[in-house]
């Protein structure tokens, strides 16, 4: 890779920043720990942590915010990668929280909501005081304002139009007991740059990504692959499409979008030409209003 | 309601599906903008255009700023301001960070706002830049914000700046408006350090001169301003000549298969690093020669700026993270006494005596402030001197700071290094990050 111009290309340049991140953290904070969806940000972000401390192992665990309504093939992917790296796995369950009566099911079977007080008991019981995550700032709105390191309360909660300062690349981790710093080493990938980086890298992500003949039902234009949790409705009608999904959330909201993209070559010129931005076309819990996410990110949700 | 049809797949093997994907995979460098003004000054407007013109913009995002447009035509302003409050208000308050890339580049670009009271997150905006654009209204010409943005670039050694002079619309297209701003503008950039600057008339609204060359302004001979961006020269922008690598972690294995591994990761800050060099490590003074360097893909043969490596030293020192590693006679200035310009980012004046803690490279240490020489009027650059006492830096006030700290930091001058000749100061009451500085030589 030596070039004569001494000149990175944009994906070595995100590559070494978000290494940058990931080591700063892990010598500055006390106890990080690295949120791990099985999405294909995460996945990227798992990577680059093997990379920023290899040939040593990861210095901090992997955390899963279970929901219960997972994509078997996403549950697979991670049990694998955890095994891999050997890397100490924490496993945050929205469903034993149900069970315990800690959160209550809401009534449109969303766990979004859900999981953050669920996330922020977890945090509280491992006594983590960092958390990376995977959010991009081309993702969203809300998401185009947060800092590298952006800080949290000791309620979990952002308060976006007090954020602390973020100069050059001098990062504060500095928090008082119960508060904590939520890491985003992807800040500035766009959707596309993790697709050219996962081509790169040949990153196994879970077949979910790939285009392939589903079963799917339509719902007010979003189409749904029949799963374990979701079955067609009364009058729905069952259609065989070649889908895939754009996303990986909750296997009962997570939508699928019409698609031949059957490779991460062939998903690259999907996207490089595709008008929708990918949470505005697949998440349903995205359309309640202009300010959805704000709202989420204030309560402490990724 | 009507319900939309979910989309038709997209032909992934269509030619513009192959011609977007080449795009996608060509090599390309990032440029980082920052952009400062307020959104009177049609700012946010620029940016949308920006965006919507190189087709950054999603369809269901035209889709909620059109919905959210109060006027006649969609207000491309609305894509850019995230929060409730802002949307509310009318005014752009803290950074937000937008993407979007042409065949040669890929941009990322910090919107900044450009209200007085917001100044800290421009700096934060700022601080990352390699170019920054001032807007400036043709109607109005340059106004006190106008100065302080562009004062505030030069402050950070932002390498480039470009005037964009923006409602030329609303002034008949006139050259002479132009010319008047742009020369006013000049005599001003003098008093400045200001290396390289460009002078833009546009139209954010009709898309004057910001993708394509204006037809409404042919005596303008200059290049549109996504051209100048997208060739703008950056590259020679980086310290290439004196080494400088903070350790930032150690990585040590303890393995069987790496018993012996023990590597200094960390962030090239200037220079070029080679296996075989002869380096010497700070504070130690000690001097070895680079064993391997390891990037993220296994060995390298060279590592320089932005580079995340992991160097490998032959002779077992003691090194850990803070300290630096440099070329024998190359060496950063190692001080406790630091010279800085300082921008201050709180309520809470700053005030000599006051004691802080010191962020710089991969170092932490405390200081205290041992003198306020002056402060800095943004608007005339006129230095105020303490000659009654009292003197203090309120929230986002510019002013030349001494500072004693606790251990010896390795510095360069701000000019020299850009990474090695700043630092953070952060409270350690409230951990809150506080002021910015910049090491400047006596003067």
């Amino acid at each position: 890779m030596t070039t004569p111009d001494y000149r990175l290309t944009q994906l070595q340049t995100l590559e070494a920043e978000s290494i940058h991140v990931l080591r700063e953290v892990a010598a500055e904070c006390e106890r990080p720990v690295l949120l791990f969806s099985g999405g294909k940000d995460s996945i990227v972000m798992l990577e680059l942590a093997r990379k920023a401390f290899a040939p040593a192992r990861i210095p901090f665990p992997v955390m899963h915010v279970d929901t219960g309504l997972n994509f078997p093939e996403v549950l697979e992917l991670r049990d694998k990668r955890v095994a891999e790296l050997g890397v100490e796995l924490v496993v945050a369950s929205v469903a034993d929280a149900i069970a315990a009566g800690t959160v209550q099911e809401e009534p449109n079977g969303s766990r979004n909501r859900i999981q953050t007080p669920v996330l922020l008991d977890a945090v509280e019981e491992h006594g983590f005081t960092a958390l990376f995550g995977g959010a991009r700032r081309d993702e969203d709105k809300a998401r185009a304002k947060e800092r590298v390191f952006s800080f949290r309360d000791d309620f979990g909660q952002w308060d976006p139009k007090n954020q602390r300062p973020e100069l050059w690349d001098l990062y504060n981790g500095r928090i008082h007991q119960g508060e904590s710093i939520r890491v985003f080493p992807l800040s500035n990938w766009t959707e596309l740059d993790i697709w050219g980086y996962i081509a790169q890298e040949e990153i196994a992500i879970p077949p979910l990504y790939l285009a392939r003949e589903r079963d799917v039902v339509d719902r007010q234009g979003m189409l749904y692959a029949v799963n374990e949790f979701i079955t067609p409705r009364e009058g729905e009608q069952v259609l065989r499409e070649s889908v895939r999904y754009r996303t990986v959330g909750d296997a009962n909201l997570t939508a699928a979008v019409r698609s031949t993209a059957a490779n991460v070559e062939e998903i690259i010129a999907e996207i490089a030409v595709t008008r929708l931005t990918e949470r505005g076309a697949t998440r349903g819990d995205d359309k309640v209003s202009e300010a959805a996410m704000e709202d989420r990110k204030k309560e402490g949700y990724f | 309601m009507s319900v939309p049809s979910p989309a038709a797949p997209v032909d992934v093997h269509s030619a513009a599906a192959e011609a977007a994907a080449e795009i996608a995979h060509a090599r390309k460098d990032i440029l980082r903008i920052a952009t400062a003004g307020s959104v009177d000054d049609g700012k946010s407007t620029l940016i949308g255009r920006l965006l919507y013109d190189s087709k950054a913009v999603f369809e269901d995002q035209y889709e909620a700023i059109e919905r959210a447009s109060r006027g006649d035509f969609v207000d491309l302003a609305l894509l850019t301001d995230g929060l409730r409050a802002e949307r509310e208000q009318g005014i752009t308050i803290d950074v937000a960070y937008r993407y979007f890339s042409t065949p040669r580049r890929t941009f990322i670009l910090a919107d900044t706002p450009g209200h007085v009271q917001y100044t800290r997150n421009m700096v934060t905006g700022a601080s990352t830049a390699d170019l920054a654009i001032v807007l400036v209204d043709a109607r109005k010409g340059m106004l006190e914000q106008s100065r302080r943005h562009a004062f505030l670039a030069s402050l950070l050694r932002v390498p480039h700046l470009v005037v964009a002079v923006n409602k030329m619309d609303l002034v008949d297209w006139s050259e002479d408006v132009y010319e008047s701003i742009r020369d006013e503008f000049t005599a001003f950039a003098t008093k400045l350090e200001v290396p390289d600057l460009t002078v833009v008339p546009i139209s954010a609204l009709q898309g004057d001169n910001v993708v394509t060359r204006s037809v409404n302004m042919p005596w303008y001979e200059g290049a549109s301003l996504l051209h100048h961006l997208e060739h703008v020269h950056v590259a020679s922008d980086r310290n290439l000549v004196d080494t400088r690598f903070p350790v930032q972690y150690v990585i040590r294995p303890q393995t069987d298969a790496h018993h012996d591994y023990r590597g200094y990761a960390g962030r090239v800050a200037g220079g070029v690093l080679r296996p075989g060099d002869e380096v010497q490590v700070l504070p130690s003074g000690l001097t070895t020669t680079i064993a391997a360097i390891d990037g993220p893909d296994g060995p390298v043969a060279e590592a320089f700026p932005p580079m995340s490596v992991t160097v490998r030293l032959a002779d077992d020192l003691d090194v850990s993270r803070g300290d630096l590693i440099c070329r024998p006679h190359n060496a950063p200035h190692v001080t406790q006494d630091v010279d800085a310009l300082v921008c201050w980012m709180s309520d809470q004046p700053l005030r000599p005596r006051q004691r802080l803690a010191v962020k710089h490279t991969t170092r932490s240490v405390r200081a205290v402030v041992k003198e306020l020489q002056y402060r800095l009027d943004v608007n005339t650059l006129h230095r105020q001197t303490d000659a009654d006492g009292g003197l203090e830096l309120g929230l986002n006030d510019i002013g030349r700071v001494r500072l004693r700290t606790t251990q010896p930091l390795f510095v360069d001058d701000y000019h020299r290094n850009r990474v090695t000749g700043r630092f953070i100061l952060v409270d350690e009451a409230t951990n809150a990050t506080v002021g910015a500085g910049m090491l400047t030589p006596a003067g």
